[in-house]
């Protein structure tokens, strides 16, 4: 697979890509658009429209945060990884651990969650992924499937089934023109952008950001200039973690933490991965956007379905129709 | 060691290795014969908890057996392989509940309708070329949209699911059975072993050959002749049908149904589980799997009601089987990556050829 | 009249202009050496032949038929078939199951199967080897493998993929008597890629010349290689000593 981070600096792009880019931008905004003046006209009323744009957005930055991880991993190391959302489970149950423990803020918890997944990632990519047992994509698929079913199960056998709850102290709930806005949503959206766009910055502008992206796009390469590719392959995958060990503490607030709660999320992530073009970094916050509208858009088109079937439906055609994502290149 | 015998293994060695049987199925029947045979009287051995295992392994075989013509034969990784075990479940129930069909009638019935949905979503898969991850990612969708419509559909039960409607006394025409009959592990026998032989015919049948070739390098094997889309269309129809019987026997022994227990991606991780642990494209790994797999959770669920004292922290806990498995699965994969019965048949193979 | 005729063929990479308004005409029983420096289009243009790449414009007519855009497999099966340069064996299978694979679709029977793909190993020199895996030969064997797998599809016309280099000289003479001799004996076509001038001097009957993607030249092989623009497409590489890559 020939799938590079695609955050290559505008100028080496050729005119007309960049042009392509924002014709696909204004298609997407315009199906966008296209699809929430038919929920208008479904629901007929526009502030239960406007409450499910806002709540959409503001749910899909957390999904954005977390596919990031999950594209930055495929972009660099071509691996799928299954157990992303085992791995966001494993997170809250820090979070919400330190939190019963300590009484610290929830978002406090982000100082211990990143470095904790940050560590899990560089052992699960030393100890499993790397070397030759790693090195098919189906042994990658079994490997990180099998790790997701051993961390969901462990924290099902060791801290049961029951759902967990950390309450944001002095929770607030904020009028959005209109729409109700429960303030740890709002803050896990603006937390989550923050987090995207220094992961992005981090990505331009640093020397590790420059190595990884020299990994990504010629691994064979970056090995001639003097880059430790196994080493970047680990970092890689441990900012990867790490950015679900953020987006955990960011969400805690807002969800009952359960051993399987990473499910739901993996799935989604993955077709955020996949909408905004496997190993595009900033594909994924946007589709993460899309998503969370295509989410709640569905609960008015579909009124009593899940809305996971939306969002089934949007990635099986776009799995078909643009297997590159929204913004990528057809190889 | 005579001379001449000596003369003639050195012949032997300076022509290659001896010609391998001209049908290795043959050999492959017999095994199986052999196995079906020691297995008949297990019912009336053992005892009625153990009767129930044996049951399950049954009904794991078929699904391994299932998944491994499709993603160990036809290279093509199934994630969802749920989607096919719960058409054959849902199909069988509801013609069952609703129509009062029988489920044998209602078994095939499933066999066609997971072979079609196999075909369409194989077809579209094939024709926009998704290989690799993204195969895998599609397959699993479409067993969860199966599962999200099952779910909100009023036509079959929604969440609630079907119960099957108990009749008095036994029937095998209605497939039911006083609970703890040996009538259900023979059905399941039947089934599983059709299922596996169905395996070894196709295996060595020329599709089957093609599947394998097609699946060794697509390019090379079109280039000299082998109708891929065809091919790869009738694996995965194959593949699906025998997961559906799965679904269909599962629905009858358990008397239940419901989305999360048909398309549930559980479902399609135990199918790949106990695939992969006995040995992916092989023969016999699915039934070493189904084995092991089918086993674990019985002596798990053992051990976790009357723990030892170390673990008794543990007690009426879930998940430690799930835990053992994917342990098993991943050290497999990193250690034996053909599986426990596909390492040993190399070991064993290379050692009589030297 | 052709048995395979090209004309007008594209077909562009990324605005790599990989093969350009290429024609060409075979006639059945010819032998046609293709040569050209490397990256010249030689193996893009087997597989705008061989329907594993379509062509950006032109035809592929085979047998009086348009086969433009067909399947690999259709092609194969109705009397085409080519080998790869980069060898290609079917990993999980002997090189007996590998030659019988390709006899499937004219051959049923597992005996009659076996007994034809045999012959066609021993055709190859490749006895020893028959029922070892594919992928335990070295690269001399697997480009007799190639050979042999698409001896086994019964082709008509056959197109070779530089089925020489990385043999020894001494192992070129036998399958340079095969070649010939199946011309003679099954009638077959052949259009041979092949950077070893000597076996192309030595079998051609006409010889055509690639040079980034056009047609530089066809002729005799002596009139294709006194053609000072051949001279020139090959200056400064000797094209006898390329025998690999
Ligand atoms: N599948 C492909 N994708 C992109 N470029 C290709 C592909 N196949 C060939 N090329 C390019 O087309 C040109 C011709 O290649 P090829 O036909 O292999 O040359 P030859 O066989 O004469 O050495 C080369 O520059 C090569 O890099
Ligand atoms: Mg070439």
């Amino acid at each position: 697979m020939t799938t590079t981070i695609d955050t290559d600096a505008p100028e080496t792009r050729a005119p007309s890509a960049t042009l392509a880019v924002l014709k696909r931008a204004g298609v997407v905004g315009a199906l966008v658009a296209a699809a929430v003046a038919v929920a208008l006209v479904q629901s007929g009323s526009g502030i239960v429209v406007w409450q499910s744009v806002v709540t959409g957005l503001l749910t899909g930055g957390l999904y954005g945060l977390i596919a990031m991880g999950l594209t930055l991993i495929f972009g660099v190391l071509d691996i799928v990884n299954f157990a992303h959302g085992a791995m966001l489970a494993v997170a809250m149950f820090i979070s919400f651990g330190v939190v019963a423990v300590t009484g610290l803020h929830p978002y406090l918890t982000m100082l211990i969650t990143v470095p904790a997944l940050f560590l899990v990632g560089v052992l699960v990519h030393r100890g499993l992924l790397s070397g030759s047992g790693g090195a098919t994509l189906e042994n990658q698929l079994l490997i990180t499937l099998g790790l997701s079913l051993l961390l969901e199960n462990g924290l099902l056998l060791f801290f049961g089934a029951e759902p967990k709850n950390v309450g944001l102290p002095g929770e607030t709930h904020l009028d959005v023109f209109g729409a109700v806005v429960a303030g740890s949503r709002l803050y896990a959206f603006l937390g989550a952008m923050a987090l995207g766009l220094l992961l992005y910055w981090m990505l331009q502008h640093t020397r590790l950001g420059t190595a990884i992206r020299a990994v990504a796009s010629n691994s064979a390469g970056a090995e001639l200039v003097g880059i430790n590719v196994r080493r970047i392959h680990t970092l890689t995958f441990a900012i990867g973690a790490a950015c679900a060990g953020a987006a955990a503490a960011l969400a805690v607030p807002l969800l009952s933490v359960t051993p399987t709660l990473g499910e739901q999320f993996n799935i989604t992530a993955f077709v955020v991965v996949v909408l905004g073009g496997m190993g595009n970094v900033v594909g994924a916050l946007v589709g993460g956007l899309l998503i969370g509208l295509v989410e709640q858009l569905t609960t008015i088109y579909l009124d009593g379905q899940s809305s996971l079937l939306g969002v089934f439906v949007v990635f099986v055609l776009v799995l078909f129709l643009r297997p590159q994502g929204l913004f990528g290149r057809r190889t | 060691m005579t001379d001449t015998a000596v003369e003639s293994r050195r012949e032997t060695r300076s022509a290659g290795p001896a010609a391998p049987p001209l049908r290795p199925q043959n050999r492959q029947f017999a095994v199986l014969a052999v196995l079906v045979l020691l297995a008949i009287p297990l019912p009336l051995i053992l005892p009625a908890a153990q009767g129930a295992v044996a049951v399950r392994i049954l009904i794991f075989l078929i699904m391994a057996v299932g998944w491994n013509i499709m993603s160990g034969f036809g290279g093509m990784f199934s994630f969802g392989h749920a989607a096919y075990f719960g058409l054959g479940a849902y199909t069988s129930a509801y013609l069952l509940v609703e129509h009062g069909v029988s489920p044998w009638v209602g078994m095939a019935a499933g066999m066609v309708v997971a072979a079609a949905v196999a075909m369409v979503i194989g077809y579209f898969s094939f024709r926009y070329e998704l290989k690799g991850a993204y195969f895998a990612l599609a397959t699993f969708a479409f067993a969860e949209m199966l599962r999200l419509i099952t779910t909100s559909s009023d036509a079959v039960n929604g969440a609630v699911g079907y119960q099957v409607p108990l009749i008095q006394g036994s029937s095998l025409g209605q497939m039911q059975f006083p609970a703890g009959s040996p009538a259900y592990f023979w059905i399941a026998l039947v089934l599983a072993g059709g299922a596996v032989a169905l395996s070894i015919l196709f295996r060595h049948s020329a599709a089957g050959r093609y599947v394998v070739a097609i699946r060794d390098d697509e390019l090379a094997a079109a280039s000299v002749g082998a109708p891929v889309m065809r091919h790869k269309l009738l694996t995965v129809a194959l593949s699906g049908a025998i997961t559906a019987v799965a679904g269909a026997f599962y629905t009858q022994y358990y008397l239940f149904i419901d989305p999360q227990l048909a398309f549930g991606s559980s479902v399609s991780i135990e199918a790949i589980v106990t695939a992969v642990i006995g040995g992916i494209g092989t023969i016999w790994g699915p039934v070493v799997g189904a084995v092991i797999v089918g086993s674990l959770s019985d002596v798990t669920a053992t051990l976790l009601a009357t723990p030892p004292e170390f673990l008794s922290f543990l007690q009426g806990r879930s998940g430690l089987d799930v835990i053992l498995y994917a342990v098993m699965l991943i050290l497999i994969v990193r250690l034996m990556p053909k599986g426990i019965f596909g390492t040993l048949a190399e070991k064993f193979s290379e050692r009589r050829r030297r | 009249m052709s048995v395979l005729e090209l004309s007008g063929v594209d077909k562009s990479f990324r605005g790599l202009r990989a093969l350009s308004d290429v024609d060409m005409a075979v006639s059945e029983g010819e032998i046609v050496g293709v040569i050209g420096p490397n990256g010249a289009g030689k193996t893009t243009l087997f597989n705008v032949i061989c329907g594993a790449l379509k062509p950006d414009a032109g035809s592929v007519r085979f047998a009086g038929e348009d086969v433009t855009g067909h399947k690999p497999e259709k092609i194969a099966r109705s009397g085409m078939v080519r080998t790869f340069q980069l060898m290609r064996p079917f990993a999980t299978m002997s090189v007996a199951e590998n030659v019988s694979l390709a006899a499937q679709h004219h051959t049923r029977g597992a005996e009659r199967l076996r007994g034809h793909a045999v012959e066609i190993v021993e055709r190859v020199g490749l006895r020893e080897w028959a029922y070892r895996p594919a992928t335990e030969l070295p690269t001399a064997g697997l480009k007799r493998l190639e050979l042999a797998r698409a001896l086994a599809a019964r082709p008509r016309v056959l197109l070779l993929d530089e089925v020489l280099a990385g043999l020894l000289p001494a192992e070129r003479e036998p399958v340079l008597d095969l070649l010939a001799e199946l011309r003679e004996q099954d009638g077959t076509t052949l259009v041979f890629i092949e950077h070893i001038m000597a076996a192309v001097m030595r079998l051609s009957d006409r010889v055509l010349v690639l040079d980034q993607g056009a047609v530089l030249a066809t002729g005799t092989p002596d009139e294709v290689t006194a053609d000072p623009r051949v001279i020139e497409a090959y200056l400064g590489e000797e094209p006898t000593t390329h025998a690999d890559a």
